[in-house]
């Protein structure tokens, strides 16, 4: 179907509702900038779940960063987007003007680059993401073994999208599968999830990629039973990428991860194993428990499980807006609160 | 001549003259241009328009241009805007003491050469040292005098609903080419500015729609930011197309690749027209046959509806507000 009849057919639809969770920030974002959530019929219901690494990002990660900062004088290396997030009582550009070392990178190879033009400096980067940037984590460790560099070390908040997908089967009823994601795991666990009857369909990130995804997953729904698709399979093949699986297994092993907004998924994180300790900042540095309570009338967790839109948010727009973010989802350009102040809602 | 800038060359004195004499003079000079406190000149049938531009560009020089190109450009093309032929500029120079003079030769020259192409004089300028540290290399002001043929008026808040939104070329371009140049992201792509002046096209685009109703340089914050701000001065909504925005298959994969809009990166050598609609194909194809307007294209029109508010009609059909401008992308970008 060319872009004007998939575009046809979701805004006519008039099946069951269907709750539709894209479980990745770009579709998020891409969704917002084509403008797909202003034509689609109130049928279909489009949810933006927890898929942006800065999102779902923990107010104590954010802690232990600015902990490593100020108390240990590191060198904090990291994404630009994640300096902005609130900790429980600061942030690292807060902490940066209050004397704090902190440099914005684009790749965590550049971290340990850093940290071997530095050798004075103990140089941490901050390590969040999913299956896609695990990998390039795990490089710049093995980097640093590589060139016997010892003043580079990372905090790990990796996480893995599978226990997500089960904690929040609840929430909807076909996930938009990241694509990206499954180039690099594959498409074992959507089919698994088939059979415990959650469906998804795997989707690219074009505006028509998009639209074919959304348009399988609301003909199939109407069709009844759970399915699963793979709408993307220019990039995505059943076995992933088993190299990046290797070398991700070689350097790391689950964890239990808390995710901001939602809570505790067990198994949905990954740390760098006991043989690696001296580059895991969290032991090389022992840093404390820093439990402070979160106090904030933030809906983010809300926004995330699809319970409301970011305008139901009491702080939405007024006191949380992109240059002064009281929550994690407006921070990023792929956080839903974000996207939904940036491109004004709906016309 | 020594071979870079001192202090001495700001004096005033013999320093002064010998860079005045062998420097601009020879690249600079014309029959107006004066060493006197002032230029004298011949007085103008016709409204006068006249404006200013600082430049501060880093670097100073990039692909496609460098910042004394820009200095002529970016004065020439504000005159134009409010269809006014530009005749006379002046320049006002701050260099850091240091800069070797070669470069300030090269930076003359284009000036010169600049100037030369877009039918202005440069009548009168001034030369100031800083001490080392104090600017960054150079940083260059100029003034411009130009004069509007009766009947033409062309304003932001002239904008009605109806008019076609036409853009003169592709966008994005002498943004992008700064950030390249700049060495910061490790990207290797060859994007060049679009600095250029542009009255000779604007006149064309006059001659065959003396009615046209707004004519805006795209400069720092790129055509998205244009738009935005005639949707407030002339209190209308902005409907356009993103499959008709041009933009260089370069300039699409460096902006792609770094998450930035292409419409909200500075463009130097690009206008946005708004115009009735039924004169728009006419300025379009003349704007064609010119010199650095080879790419006109009308990109949308000016709406009754969403007032001060730019609409997207994107790729796949859908409808989006184009996001506000936000933050300083990129500091010192002209």
């Amino acid at each position: 179907m060319s872009s004007s009849e998939l575009r046809d057919y979701l805004q006519n639809y008039d099946g069951p509702e269907i709750r539709i969770m894209e479980v990745c920030g770009t579709h998020t974002h891409e969704i917002f900038r084509q403008g797909i959530r202003n034509f689609l019929s109130p049928k279909i219901n489009l949810i933006s779940g927890p898929g942006c690494p800065v999102c779902v990002t923990p107010a104590s990660y954010i802690d232990e960063a600015i902990y490593l900062a100020l108390e240990k004088n590191v060198t904090i290396t990291s994404f630009g987007d994640l300096i902005r997030v609130p900790g429980t009582s600061s942030s690292l550009q807060k902490a940066r003007a209050e004397g704090a070392k902190v440099k914005v990178v684009y790749s965590p190879i550049d971290g340990e680059k850093y940290a071997k033009e530095h050798p004075d400096e103990q140089v941490v980067f901050l390590s969040v993401g999913f299956e896609t940037t695990t990998p390039s984590d795990v490089i710049a460790v093995r980097n640093a073994i590589r060139d016997g560099i010892g003043n580079f070390s990372i905090l790990t908040a990796n996480k893995t999208m599978p226990g997500a997908y089960e904690a929040m089967a609840d929430s909807t009823d076909c996930y938009l599968y990241p694509g990206h994601v499954h180039a690099i795991i594959g498409t074992g666990i959507c089919k698994d999830l088939q059979k415990r009857g959650v469906s998804g369909v795997i989707a690219g990130f074009t505006g028509e990629e998009l639209l074919t995804a959304l348009a399988i997953a609301v003909r199939k729904h109407s069709e009844g039973g759970p399915f699963y698709v793979n709408a993307y399979p220019r990039v995505v093949t059943d076995e992933g990428s088993p190299a990046a699986v290797k070398l991700v297994d070689e350097f790391t092993r689950p964890c239990d991860a808390m995710w901001r907004g939602i809570g505790m998924i067990p198994g949905s994180g990954v740390e760098l194993k006991e043989e690696y300790s001296s580059y895991d900042a969290r032991k090389k540095f022992d840093i404390p428990v820093l439990e402070k309570e979160y106090k904030t009338a933030c809906r983010c967790g809300d926004v995330l499980q699809g319970k409301i839109r970011p305008t139901g948010c009491p702080l939405f727009g007024k006191a949380c807006n992109p240059d002064h973010p009281v929550g994690a989802c407006m921070v990023s350009d792929e956080g839903a609160c974000s996207a939904f102040y940036t491109y004004g809602g709906s016309l | 001549m020594s071979d870079c800038i001192t202090l001495a060359h700001g004096s005033g004195g013999r320093k002064t003259n010998e860079l005045i004499a062998g420097l601009f003079k020879k690249h600079l000079g014309n029959s107006y241009f004066t060493a006197d406190d002032a230029a004298v000149l011949p007085r103008p049938e016709g409204k006068i328009a006249m404006s200013t531009d600082g430049f501060i560009v880093s670097p100073w020089k990039y692909p496609g241009g460098n910042i004394g190109r820009l200095s002529v450009c970016g004065t020439v093309n504000d005159l134009a805007c409010m269809g006014a032929k530009p005749l006379y500029l002046t320049c006002s120079y701050v260099i850091e003491e240091g800069l070797p003079i070669s470069d300030l030769e090269e930076i003359a020259k284009a000036m010169g050469e600049t100037a030369r192409e877009a039918g202005v004089h440069i009548v009168a300028g001034d030369t100031k040292v800083a001490g080392k540290g104090q600017v960054d290399k150079i940083f260059i002001t100029t003034a411009g005098v130009g004069v509007i043929e009766d009947g033409i008026e062309t304003s932001g808040r002239l904008a009605r609903p109806g008019d076609s939104i036409i853009v003169t070329g592709d966008v994005g371009r002498h943004g992008t080419a700064i950030l390249l140049s700049r060495d910061e992201y490790g990207i290797e792509a060859d994007v060049t500015s679009d600095c250029a002046p542009l009255w000779h096209p604007v006149s064309k685009a006059l001659e065959v729609c003396p009615g046209m109703h707004v004519i805006r340089d795209a400069t720092r914050g790129g055509v998205g930011t244009v738009l935005y701000e005639i949707a407030a001065e002339a209190d209308v909504g902005i409907k356009v197309r993103r499959q008709d925005i041009p933009v260089a298959d370069e300039v699409r994969g460096v902006t792609g690749l770094l998450g930035l809009e292409p419409l909200y990166l500075a463009c130097e050598g690009r206008m946005v027209m708004m115009c009735p609609s039924d004169k728009a194909q006419a300025v379009v194809d003349v704007l064609s046959g010119c010199k650095y307007t080879e790419g006109a294209k009308i990109i949308g029109e000016v709406t009754e509806d969403n007032k001060g508010k730019v609409v997207m009609v994107t790729e796949v059909g859908g409808m989006t507000f184009l996001p506000q401008p936000g933050n300083e992308l990129l500091p010192r970008i002209c």
